[in-house]
This record gives structure tokens, sequence and C-alpha cells, in this order.
């Protein structure tokens, strides 16, 4: 069209190699010889180095009585280790800008650390620390436990957290699933520093972990130094765990009575596990349903046509061994009626009349050519390698994934929308000002 | 659709300031004949490319009644062109495995998407379509209106913290716009008409009122000579009218409280400061690390870790503004605690701050925590975009070379002096969330 000179000018220096996308995604894998399963990916373009750790040590574990121990302990992990004290421990990361955190979900204990490459001894040093030799101070414990409870409380504020949490209660009751896993705090005061220590001790161990390393080293590298930094970290009891059971509750009606202006709303039911074999199928059915962002028809509905609410989606959310389904938004008190009735009518929609072979092709456009570019960041890489591990989708998986999201039909759609969306038994959570939202009375 | 396309012969090239391995790609700046202004930032870490359209238009440019203008006129480009139906956009950007998204802020009005190299070309095309032809009308205007309203609520109205944020920042500035929400307040909000929409988008949504930034996997001449073949034809508009507000100089402090149901109370302190312009910006930027960056911090170990008063603090320095800004410090306080007594920890440990200087190496933890993070900030394109985009916005990207050499030079006594001159109880105000109990639980 234009023959413009810059061209030449600005011609590029780098060769575009098509593959590197595939290559990028799939790291070396190898386990250490005290069963720490190590993935790494080579990124040379920074100098910088993220570890993503994951620990089977989430709240399920915790003991009867115990709500929170698995939370506590993982934040515990920097507060005290036998050479250094929780200052010591910040003062040698914040001098070399690192970044360490941990967290806890109900099935996995997490570290995260990042730093620069010239700090990898540093840093290296204390992570060994904190896998092998953490002490849980009793001045720490107490922090900590005074610090959990200030946070359960500061939870109370958020309207939608308060809705998710009433939602998962109703949803796995007398299960570590409906649990938060902050806990409750009658169950963190009660915690003891001897159960800290004996958690740590039977599950802080690297048979149980999977540890993610992106950026600028080797594998070699990697496993040479782990070797050494982590050779006091000993391996387990290989002992097999029972599957934990999670049988959902009834459908109900939930209501909690707060001076808001919104009505924060969640609506769902139990959901499917990772390895289900509908699992893509099914996220294909959401994604069209409420998980596809602007292009969804919740959005559509509920908020497009009738501004009823500025963020409306729904998920599956697939664990290792539980999922959930959530339609989640929250609107004007007054209207709160009108949109739990139009999200119910949608999922009949789907579940009636499925979805047009255009719509289908759309999701699974983006859902396959978004893959490589969601995972754009060595951070996000690393704990992507990870939970690729912890689900056991293997090594070849971003290889696979074009093909299993190509393979789902416009027949199967339907399929999974009458199965797994069960508008009978749904379970209704409102958190809102409940006079104005008249949904009280209606019951 | 376009004759000759003129290129300035303003093609500068710049060193990210880094670990000299760490940025081999260089920034380069064209300006279009209509005076688009393109920054490009060639990254090849991994196959995606942010593409980014920064108006130079936001709550600041607002009067008063129609605040929250730029923030609505945001939400209503997506419904559409003469060419795209509503929503359209986000669809294809989508279905081109895209993610895209838009967000208004005091100074500016960003659009932004991130795709594969081979389909940026979409966004490219229908980002020059929106600046010339967005519709503004039909039946979308009332719905849009009542989902900002949701947003409002949802941000704000319900939000304890937020509201306080609100409040606080129409008391720190008296004059200035940046006293007004962006999002905007919910009576102006419902005041606003299709034509104050149309009008705000005559008056800022140019060519030349405007600038582009692209940063990842690419190659600049294939990606200039998309831009220029879709917006090098859109013709420069008016100038829009300056901002011209000057801020009056603050005598003594101001103190604002917020009656409202929350679990615990929150304390804000907002201190009038320059923006990065000015060279006192660098150790503005080092005294925020000093204060609350990480655990080892001033504020954090005196509050949070000592006195266990608060469970969390935080410092920032808003210098990435295009007029003066404030330094904020804020604290959660812990439950049982009053916020007199935070205040009063707070206020011991600033006036101590203001008469002896910090160790060297606390000074050096700053800085290392700062080059850290300025290279873990080039892990994400789109967050290097972001930061061009911000310094542009505020100062001109120019300022992003003289950022870590100007974070080098600071020393203690630099900190001592800025601390003195700025954080100043005369020039300060304080805003105190008091937490009401529930009528109806």
């Amino acid at each position: 069209m234009k023959k413009l000179i810059f061209v030449l000018v600005f011609c590029s220096l780098f060769t575009f190699v098509s593959s590197r996308a595939e290559a990028r995604l799939t790291p070396r894998r190898s386990t250490l010889e005290n069963g720490l399963i190590l993935l790494t990916s080579e990124e040379k373009a920074l100098p910088m180095v993220t570890f993503n750790l994951l620990i089977k040590a989430g709240s399920r574990y915790d003991p009867q009585g115990r709500d929170g121990l698995a939370n506590l302990a993982a934040r515990l992990l920097t507060y005290g280790t036998r050479n250094r004290t929780a200052l010591q421990i910040s003062e040698a990361l914040d001098f070399i800008g690192a970044g360490l955190s941990t967290g806890c979900s109900e099935d996995l204990a997490t570290v995260s650390l990042t730093l620069l490459k010239k700090d990898l001894d540093v840093g290296l040093d204390l992570l060994a620390e904190i896998l092998t030799a953490a002490v849980f101070p009793a001045e720490e414990i107490d922090r900590q436990k005074q610090s959990v409870i200030a946070s359960i409380k500061a939870r109370e504020e958020e309207p939608g957290a308060i809705a998710e949490r009433k939602f998962m209660e109703a949803l796995f009751p007398q299960s570590p699933y409906g649990r938060p896993v902050e806990g409750t705090e009658s169950g963190v005061q009660r915690i003891d520093r001897a159960e800290l220590a004996q958690f740590y001790k039977q599950y802080y161990r690297p048979n149980r972990a999977i540890l993610a390393v992106v950026g600028d080293i080797s594998h070699q590298e990697v496993a040479e130094r782990l070797a050494k930094s982590l050779q006091s970290w000993e391996s387990g009891p290989a002992a097999e765990e029972a599957i934990p059971s999670a049988s959902p509750g009834p459908a109900s009606f939930i209501h909690v009575n707060k001076n808001l202006t919104q009505a924060n709303i969640v609506i769902g039911h139990e959901g499917v596990p990772r390895n289900h074999p509908d699992f893509y199928a099914i996220q294909i059915m959401n994604y069209i349903l409420g998980g596809g962002g602007f292009s969804s028809r919740l959005m559509d509905s509920v908020r497009n046509e009738r501004g009823l609410a500025y963020s409306v989606y729904s998920l599956f959310d697939a664990e290792k061994y539980v999922g959930s389904f959530q339609i989640a938004m929250q609107t004007k008190n007054e209207s709160a009626a009108e949109a739990i009735r139009i999200s119910i009518e949608e999922m009949r929609r789907i579940r009636e009349k499925g979805v047009s072979g255009e719509e289908l092709q759309a999701a699974k456009d983006y859902l396959i050519g978004s893959f490589p570019l969601r995972l754009d960041t060595n951070r996000r890489l690393a704990g992507f390698f990870a939970q690729v591990e912890f689900f056991g989708l293997g090594l070849d998986y971003p290889d696979r994934y074009a093909e299993l999201i190509r393979q789902v039909r416009q027949e199967d759609i339907l399929r999974v929308a009458k199965l797994y969306l069960k508008p009978e038994k749904l379970i209704v959570v409102v958190v809102a000002n409940q006079e104005k939202t008249g949904l009280k009375n209606k019951q | 659709m376009l004759g000759v396309v003129f290129f300035l012969a303003l093609i500068v090239q710049a060193f990210f300031p880094s670990h000299a391995q760490a940025q081999t790609s260089q920034l380069q700046e064209v300006v279009l004949g209509n005076g688009l202004k393109v920054l490009l930032l060639e990254n090849h870490k991994s196959p995606s490319v942010t593409f980014q359209v920064w108006y130079r238009v936001g709550s600041r440019n607002e009067e008063d009644g129609k605040s929250g203008l730029s923030h609505f006129l945001e939400h209503m480009i997506f419904k559409g062109t003469s060419k795209l139906g509503p929503e359209e956009y986000s669809r294809i950007i989508a279905k081109n495995g895209g993610r895209s998204n838009a967000f208004t802020s005091a100074d500016h009005t960003v659009y932004f998407a991130t795709m594969s190299r081979e389909k940026i070309g979409f966004a490219i095309d229908m980002e020059a379509d929106r600046m010339a032809n967005a519709l503004l009308d039909g039946s979308y205007f009332e719905p849009e209106k009542k989902v900002i309203m949701e947003e409002r609520r949802l941000r704000t109205e319900d939000s304890p913290t937020s509201a306080l944020a609100e409040v606080a920042g129409a008391v720190a500035y008296t004059v200035h716009p940046y006293r007004r929400p962006v999002i905007g307040w919910m009576g102006d909000i419902q005041n606003l008409s299709r034509e104050d929409l149309r009008s705000h988008y005559r008056s800022y949504y140019h060519p030349n009122n405007a600038f582009i930034v692209v940063v990842g996997d690419f190659s600049s001449g294939e990606i200039l000579a998309k831009i220029t073949s879709a917006f090098g034809g859109i013709p420069r508009g008016d100038e829009p009218p300056k901002v011209k507000v000057a801020e009056p100089l603050q005598r003594g402090e101001r103190r604002v409280v917020l009656k409202k149901e929350a679990e615990l109370p929150f304390l804000l302190i907002y201190y009038h400061t320059p923006n990065l312009k000015d060279p006192d910006g660098f150790a503005l930027d080092l005294l925020s690390v000093i204060l609350a960056g990480g655990r080892s911090s001033r504020l954090y170990q005196d509050l949070v870790y000592q006195k266990r008063i608060a469970r969390g603090v935080e410092a920032d320095y808003g210098g990435l503004s295009v007029d003066p800004t404030v330094f904020s410090i804020t604290a959660q306080v812990m439950p049982d605690k009053d916020p007199a007594e935070v205040e009063r920890a707070l206020d011991n440990l600033i006036t101590r701050m203001r008469s002896e200087p910090v160790s060297e190496r606390e000074l050096e933890k700053a800085k290392n925590q700062i080059e850290a993070g300025f290279v873990f900030g080039q892990d994400s394109i789109f967050g290097q975009a972001m930061r061009i985009g911000q310094y542009e916005s505020a100062a001109g990207w120019r300022y992003l070379d003289s950022y870590l050499p100007g974070i080098r030079k600071v020393t203690t006594g630099d900190i001592l002096e800025v601390t003195k001159k700025y954080l100043d109880p005369d020039r300060r105000t304080v805003g105190i969330l008091i937490p009401i109990k529930e009528k109806n639980r």
C-alpha cells in the first residue's frame, strides 16, 4: 500500500521463531533425592528469578477444633528460624529488595520468592531456613494470632467476601472446603506452639512439595544449588492419603442483613473437580454463560441491557478434589430480586437451547488464542507449572490444550449445561439491606 | 483514506536505565503529522503485544456539577461507532485471543488490548475508529448510567476506606480539580447528559491530545506502519482547554471524620507535595519506602510489629501526576485500638524523622528495593507500558531515564530535608474512619 522508508530503517533485528511459545511453556522436570519435584524454565531476558513452591499443607489438614492452624503455620514460616529472628529475616529480604510471601488454601500452603539473580545465595539460604528450620517463637505466634483475628474481623467489612464465605459454608457443610482457611477466632486462640511445630514437622516435607523456578538460571544450576541448600530437608513417610469427602449441602436461601446500598449476591451449587472428563466442555459452556467478560450472556443481559450491575460473572472453580459453580454480582438493593431472576433465566436458557455455532467458535478462539498470552510473565509461568504438576496434567499439557478445546462440539455444550447447571439445587446468598430488597418476605 | 503521511524526524532512542544486561530493547518515539505521539518498546520475552491509547483527559479536566464525565465517556466509547456495534470491540478482541479494557484517572483515560503480534492489528484499527467516530448515543445511554451508579456503589458507597479517601481528598484540595472523585459524585453522574458526553469527546479525543504506547513482541517498522495507516488520517483537533488552577498553600492542619458502618477504624494522612518534575520527587519516593516498604520499614516496625496498634501501614508518594500531588500515609487500626493512639505514634515517628537523619544502611536498603522493583516491573509488558504511559502523561517519558540515576544520588541529608519540608503538620489533612454499629443487624 504505502511504500514507507521507515520500514527499512526499523527493520526488525529479531527473527521470530514460531515454535518458541511452546518451548517456553514446557518446563524441565526432575525429582530431587529428597523427593522434591522441581520444574524450571530458563528465561534470560531479565536478571531475576522467581520461585513458586506448593506444599500439601493446606487447611484441610487442620486438626479437629484447630481451624486456622495450617494458615497460621504458613504465616509464621518467615517469623523466626533457628538462625534468624523475624526482624533479621525481614531486614535480609528488604535489603535485597526481594519479595517473599507465604499463603494458604484448602489444599496447599504456598511460598513465593522473587529476587535478583545476583542475590540468589541470600534468597536460597532464606528459603532453605524457612523450610527446614522454622521455630515458631511464642511471641510471634501471639502476634500472628492477633493479626489473623483482626483480618477475620476486617473481612466482615467486605460484603462480597461475606457472601462468598456464606456460600461455601452452605455448599460444603462439615467439610474443610466449606470453612474459611483463616479459621475462626476461637479456633485460632486455642492453637499452641507444640501443635504448630508438629504440623510443620508432619506436613512440610519435600515429598509433599512442588517447586517451580522461572528466570535467569538453568535447570542444572537450580538442581545443584537446591541439592546443597535443602540437604537437611528430609522426606516424610509416603503415606497414602484418603481423598477428602465433601458432600454438597441442599438448596437454600441465605440472607445477611447489612446497611449497604448494594445487594451482594452469590448463587450457585456444586461443580466438578479439575480431573473431570467434562472439564473442558464445562469451561467453554461457562465462558459463554458468564465467564467470558464482556462477551458473556450474563454481562449482556444483566449489565448491558438492563444496567443492573457493574460486575457480573459465573465461574466453575475446579479444585483437585471438589468444585463449585457460582454466579456473583452486586446490584442496588431494590433490584436484587430482578438480577437473581435474570441470572437463573440465563441458566435455564443455556440448558434448554444450548449455544449457537458462532458463540462456540468465539469461545474456542478466545481460549486457544489467549492461552500462551495469559502466561506472559515469569511469575504467571511459575504458578502455571506448579499447578499443572499438582493437577497431574502432564508436561505436554500446553501442546494438548488446543485440541482439548477444539474437540468440544455444540451438542457437548448442551449436554454439560443440562448435567452440571442445576437450577433446582441453587444456594442463594444475599448480603444486603434486606428491608430494601424485599426478598425476605417472599421466602 | 490517507494521502501523505508525515513523519517528524523525531525518532529518539533511549536505553532504559537498569542493569545493562536487563533491557536490550529501546524505546522509540515517533510523532505522526497529526500530532499523535507513538512510543514503541520491543520486548520479546513472551509472544504478546500490549497496545494502549492514552488520552490526556480525566477528572482533572472536569467542572463542578459535571464530575465523572471522563469516566462516563470511557464507558460509552465501548458502545460503538458507525462501523462497530455496541460491545463489539470487546468481542472482536476476545475472539482473537486478546484481553482488553479501559480505565480513567484524574489525569488520563486509557484504552488497552493485549494480543498476539499477528492479531494486534485488530486493536489498532478499532482504536483509530473509536478516536474519530464514537456514537455515544442510542439506547445504551440510560442503562450505562445505571451501570456507573452501580460501580460507584460498589467502589465507594459500600467501601468504608474508599469513602474516607474520597472525602479526605475533597478537603485536602480546596480549588484544584483533584478534589473531585474520578468516578464523580452520585448526583453529578445522575445529571450528566448525552450532550455533555459529545462535547467532552469533541474537545479531548484528538490525535494531538493523545499518545500511544506499544510494548511487546513486534517489530517496530511493521507495527508503526499499521498505526500510521490506521491513525494517520485522523485530522488534528483544536488544542483542548488548559487546566490552570493552582492549589493555594495550605496553612494549618485540616481534619475530616467519616462515621460509617465498618468493622475497624482507619487512619489516613495526606501531605501536599510537588509531582515528579520537582527534583525532590526522588527523595520523596525513597521516603515512602523507608517509611513502609517491607516489614523492616519504620512504620511497620513501630506500629504493626512493636506496638501492635495497626494491622497494616502504607506510604505512597503520588508523584506520577500532572499537577502537584499528595504524599499519603494510611494505617489499618487493630480491633479495640484507638485511632488517636495510632495517630500519636505516627506523629512521634514523623517528628523524630524531621530532626534526625536516617542511617546510610536504611537509605541503601530503600534504594535496593526500588532498583529491584524496577527490574521486576519489566517482567510484565503491560506493567512496562503502564509505567511509560504514566511518565509520558505526567512529565514526558524521558523522565523515566533520569529515574534510577536520580534515586541513586539521594543522600540521607536529602531525606531529612524533604521530610522537614513536606511532612509538615500544617500542610496535612488527617482523615479518620469511625466505625458505627449496624442499625439493623
